[in-house]
């Protein structure tokens, strides 16, 4: 038996000037190897080596260009094979990477405290006593249930309740069939079996396209304001703070010139970004924020495009965001309409930072660029962690292989296989796990016994 | 002053298998039982076998127990159940004798070398500094050993329920064991009760035949046992089963009789099984189900007697007479015996450890109901592993434990253990997770090696699984490698019904088809002469097992990395003497729950609900040390 590969964040959540992801055991080396495009292959590199690269999507899209550093077993922390990816601070990339390592079959996010763990038994670390080594688990397995117990994991958590009942429910009539096939009992049929298959099965995908909206909810989203020189962009970041909940000040040493703060506009985590300036320039001093602020737009999810009546439209400035970002993503804001409500520049909103006129209508424009037309409610469950969604998209896989051997008109057995893994997965999110579940199931529903 | 190595407590189903396994492998054995012509004797319905109870049959025979031969010898009725569905969950089912079971059970055990029949009554568990020490019976001699199996069955404290009518015993017509409970409980063992019941048995003649369904049995009946003589097989006559149904005016008639029912008074305290319910409890809990269904099967070949499987009741004899009296063919019938509902004390099994050695007392083994179990195949099977285990140990080798992935015992045993029970335990294929691996066809070539190996097993039937395990490897590689051509094969191909190749394919892909056997595939072109297709050519049993891993080639393996991926845990061995209570750093509920099961691997610990997978990390990191 082999030991699993697992990953996780190394570094404290959040922003910070670099993120660490830290993989370890025997697939490391071929995981990293998917996504990281470099000079070198990893799996050839030598231990403790660096390398410089990309990773990139599996569409080929560039998530960030990082540096991973390679550690050969035994010499690295846990003392298997391992691999640290040095990232931009930003959740967002962090995430990402993340989900692209545990895509891999072989790739699975660690268990609290598990790297610890793997270092001890391998006789990494020089704790004298377990104790220790059984605190460290105990406590990240804690702050895990604390993280986990808002309003939006119950809400997840019934949902997923409920599906699994719905699992037990068609597993029980399977297993029926094959441990009663003596009782006077009507079976069901394979097409009747079909259906409830293909509603669990939508149902997940609902879930699992809630995530990014989950994402969203839990992380925030990244506004990037954009515009040229005395357009308002402090001013427009100064009036929202106001009218909002601002929810930190200024997080200092991050960036030296891009200016970040986060807000709350109903209920959701807006973290918005003061750009110095996106266009090239041959000052050497300005390169490097200009660099920043292009990074900044970059991983944005949302631009404000910042104008305003007197400077009039910024159309080279506009051509140039585009290289950075995807039109979709862009609100284009008018400002100082207090000066001039008579100008004919082409706006998504116009706005006054001063008297705060058409403030409003931007903060429905922004939470609507981050909900889309999806209709999420306080009372839709809504997927936020990357572990629930990588159990639905286990669930969703088996229950696919279920479908398949209905279709092949395959016996009960066959297709228990894999609805009891959907179960498991399901199960699993919500924390409990009783095999004698069906078999409750069969003795509640049923009128068994000769 | 008698001593043995091994006594064993009753000689029913569990404690024939303990005496005769303890006795072959080497062992002294006192077989102590009320009556000796009770050996085996089937307090309930006449049948071997049924769903999963039929592999439970198959593993023991394996493993060299003697249910499967006394069953094979008695069956009037075989059956194979399931043969619709896939192999794994074929089960085999008899019709017994239940005279002849019981005769052939004595004549089976009796002349056993090492093995003394003991007719007596045990009322006391002798102990010594946490050890056993022998027994007391009730004429108030004692009787030392080194190893005591205690499988009594219903008889402890046994209490019979007709309507309000209560008689003290373990089954009808016998004496209950009193005492052996309160020893044990001054020991400190939890006890418990529960209930099981039997329908009525009916006079043979006194039914209307002529209009009842009839059921018969297969008609190439299939013996459990791996030994048995097939050009003798069956040994007895074959005879059918019959079916009737109960309607609303028998439930009416019932009814009437639950002011005075022992169950719905609060008289019964004792949990029943919900998998096998007494008529008028069907009748409460699914009250719009109109009718239910009755089984009538033989007793016997010359009994005049008429097992009416289905209508299990604790009700007053008058109204269960009523009752019969409207059921279609029953309208006649007279009553031989009317059933009875019976509870017992059991030991909530996480008191025993896998071996089936009791956690308190050293040299103490609990086999069948006394752990809660229902069912002659639960109990044999528990009886087994207990005899083998007190030889082992006797012995001073190592204890014997089967994994859940490796036999349905294994998964009886660790769900008793792991997770006790509060109702009779039945054996269903849908407890082992590993359904697809533990097949009734392939009983032999899973546990055979184990029988051989504590002697309980002759040689020459051991060589012959072990040759064949060969051809099995052979033929299966032979079959994923060699290729037919399009040339060669359309042509049989189209004639079968089924698809063209473009080129070529092997025989194992072609064999997945549905449309085609094994053997077909072998012999299209006339019989191949590949040795390896000639050794499966050769072999039915070897053919068989071929074919099924190769058609189910995906299924299987997916459950063999799943087997994989648990064995880490399943290897990693917990010490018998470990402190749960000093690790603080586990949950509290999973503190105390490995305290009282005292797992004997990580795998076990992690099935003890209120584990948490924190506390198995937290248990692996503990180990390391």
């Amino acid at each position: 038996m082999k030991e699993d590969t697992i990953v996780a964040l190394a570094t404290p959540a959040g922003v910070g000037a670099i993120s660490v992801i830290r993989v370890s055991g025997p697939q490391s080396f071929s995981a990293v190897d998917e996504i990281f495009f470099g000079k070198n292959k990893i799996e050839n590199a030598a231990t403790h080596t660096l390398h410089y690269g990309d990773i990139k999507n599996q569409g080929g899209k560039h998530i960030d260009d990082v540096l991973v550093s390679v550690f050969r077993a035994p010499n690295s922390y846990t003392g298997e094979d391992s691999v640290e990816i040095s990232t931009h601070g930003n959740p967002l990339i962090t995430q990402k990477i993340i989900e692209l390592l545990i895509s891999n079959s072989d790739v699975r996010l660690a268990d609290p405290g598990e790297f610890t763990k793997r270092a001890f038994l391998n006789n990494r670390i020089d704790l004298t006593k377990a104790e220790a080594v059984a605190d460290v688990i105990n406590s990240r397995t804690e702050a895990s249930f604390r993280g986990a117990r808002n309003q939006l994991d119950g809400l997840l958590s019934k949902k997923v309740n409920d599906l699994r009942t719905q699992l037990l429910n068609s597993s029980s009539f399977i297993e029926l069939e094959l441990d009663f096939v003596e009782e006077d009992i009507q079976f069901v049929n394979q097409d009747e079996l079909l259906k409830r298959i293909d509603s669990i099965i939508i149902e997940i995908d609902t879930l699992l396209e809630s995530y990014e909206f989950g994402r969203v909810i839990r992380d925030g989203v990244n506004v990037a304001i954009v515009g040229k020189p005395n357009v308002g962009k402090s001013s427009l970041l100064n009036y929202i703070l106001k009218e909002s909940r601002a929810i930190v000040s200024e997080i200092p040493g991050t960036t030296r010139d891009v200016i970040r703060e986060e807000v709350s506009i109903g209920g959701i985590l807006f973290r918005i970004f003061d750009t110095a300036g996106i266009r090239v320039s041959d000052d050497t001093i300005e390169k490097e924020g200009i660099f920043r602020s292009q990074e900044t737009v970059r991983n944005a999810d949302i631009v404000i495009f910042l104008e305003d009546v007197n400077q009039g439209e910024s159309r080279e400035l506009f051509v140039d965001l585009l290289n950075l970002t995807n039109p979709d993503k862009v609100i284009k804001v008018l400002n100082k309409i207090d000066l001039n409500d008579k100008s004919k520049i082409n706006s998504d909103v116009k706005i006054s930072a001063k008297t705060g006129e058409g403030i409003d209508l931007l903060f429905e424009k922004l939470k609507e660029k981050t909900i889309g037309n999806e209709s999420y409610t306080e009372k839709t469950a809504i997927v936020t962690s990357l572990r629930h969604h990588n159990c639905l998209k286990k669930s969703r896989e088996n229950l696919i292989n279920a479908r398949e051997s209905i279709l092949k008109k395959m016996s009960g057995e066959f297709i228990s296989v894999d609805l009891r893994n959907a179960e498991m997965k399901l199960a699993e999110i919500i924390g409990e796990v009783t095999s004698d579940d069906i078999l409750n199931n069969i003795f509640m529903k049923f009128c068994i016994g000769k | 002053m008698k001593k043995f190595d091994i006594i064993v407590v009753g000689g029913g189903h569990a404690g024939i298998e303990a005496a005769s396994a303890g006795a072959r492998m080497g062992c002294s054995v006192g077989l102590v039982t009320m009556d000796k012509f009770a050996l085996g004797r089937m307090s309930c319905n006449p049948a071997i076998g049924g769903t999963a109870k039929g592999h439970l049959v198959r593993e023991i025979d394996a493993l060299g127990g003697v249910m499967g031969q006394i069953a094979d010898r008695t069956g009037i009725q075989f059956r194979m159940l399931n043969k619709s569905k896939g192999p794994a969950v074929w089960s085999s089912r008899c019709q017994s004798d239940r005279k002849l079971y019981s005769e052939e059970a004595y004549r089976i055990i009796s002349p056993t070398k090492n093995l003394e029949i003991v007719e007596e009554s045990v009322v006391e568990v002798l102990i010594e500094n946490r050890k056993v020490l022998g027994v007391k019976t009730s004429s108030g001699e004692e009787i030392y050993c080194k190893a005591l199996v205690l499988s009594a069955g219903t008889f402890l404290n046994g209490l019979m329920h007709t309507g309000l009518n209560k008689t003290i015993g373990g089954r009808f017509g016998e004496q209950a064991a009193t005492g052996v409970t309160e020893s044990l409980a001054k020991l400190g063992f939890e006890h418990g009760k529960l209930k099981t019941g039997t329908p009525p048995r009916l006079k043979k003649d006194s039914i209307n035949w002529a209009i009842l369904e009839e059921q018969p049995g297969d008609e190439k009946p299939q013996p459990f046992s791996h030994q048995t003589d097939l050009s003798q097989f069956p040994f007895l006559p074959q005879v059918s089963c019959h079916i009737t149904y109960t309607d609303l005016a028998v439930h009416k008639i019932l009814e009437k009789g639950f002011a005075e029912s022992p169950l719905f008074t609060g008289l019964i305290k004792g949990v029943g099984p919900r998998y096998c319910p007494s008529i008028e409890d069907k009748i409460v809990r699914f009250a719009d189900k109109e009718r239910h269904q009755l089984f009538l099967e033989p007793e016997g070949l010359d009994s005049d007697q008429i097992y009416l499987n289905g209508f299990s009741s604790s009700l007053s004899a008058e109204i269960q007479l009523e009752a019969l009296h409207k059921i279609a063919g029953l309208e006649e019938v007279e009553m031989v015996r009317p059933a009875y509902a019976v509870e017992y004390d059991f030991f909530p099994p996480q008191q025993v450890d896998l071996t089936l050695e009791t956690k308190l007392i050293e040299g103490l083994y609990f086999a069948g109901q006394i752990n809660g179990t229902s069912g002659y195949e639960e109990a044999a099977a528990q009886g087994l592993i207990a005899g083998i285990n007190a030889a082992l140990k006797i012995q001073g080798k190592p204890e014997f434990v089967l994994k859940r992935s490796e036999a349905y015992i294994g998964v009886l045993i660790d769900d008793l253990v792991t997770k006790s029970t509060d109702e009779p335990y039945r054996m269903f294929t849908s407890r082992a997770e590993h359904r697809l691996l533990l097949r009734q066809d392939n009983a032999d070539r899973r546990l055979i090696k184990h029988g051989y190996q504590f002697g309980l097993i002759p040689k020459d039937l051991f060589e012959e699984v072990d040759n064949r395990e060969k051809s099995i490897i052979d033929g299966i590689n032979y079959c994923q490698s060699k290729k037919y051509h399009a040339r060669d094969v359309n042509e049989f191909l189209v004639k079968s019904g089924s698809n063209e190749i473009d080129s070529t394919e092997t025989i194992s892909k072609l064999c997945k088809r549905p449309e085609f056997s094994l053997k077909q595939l072998l012999e299209f072109n006339g019989a191949s002469s590949d040795s390896e297709a000639v050794a499966l050519l050769n072999d039915e049993k070897a053919l068989e097992q071929a074919e099924i891993e190769i058609k189910y080639e995906g299924y299987i393996l997916r459950q063999y990395e799943a087997v994989d991926k648990l064995e880490k845990f399943e290897t990693t061995k917990i010490p018998l003497n470990f402190d749960f209570t000093k690790i603080k750093q586990l949950s509290t509920e999973g503190r105390e729950k490995l305290s009282k099961v005292k797992p004997r691997s990580i795998g076990q610990a992690s099935r003890i609900s209120g584990v948490t997978p924190s506390d198995i990390s937290i248990l692996l990191v503990y180990l390391k040390n």
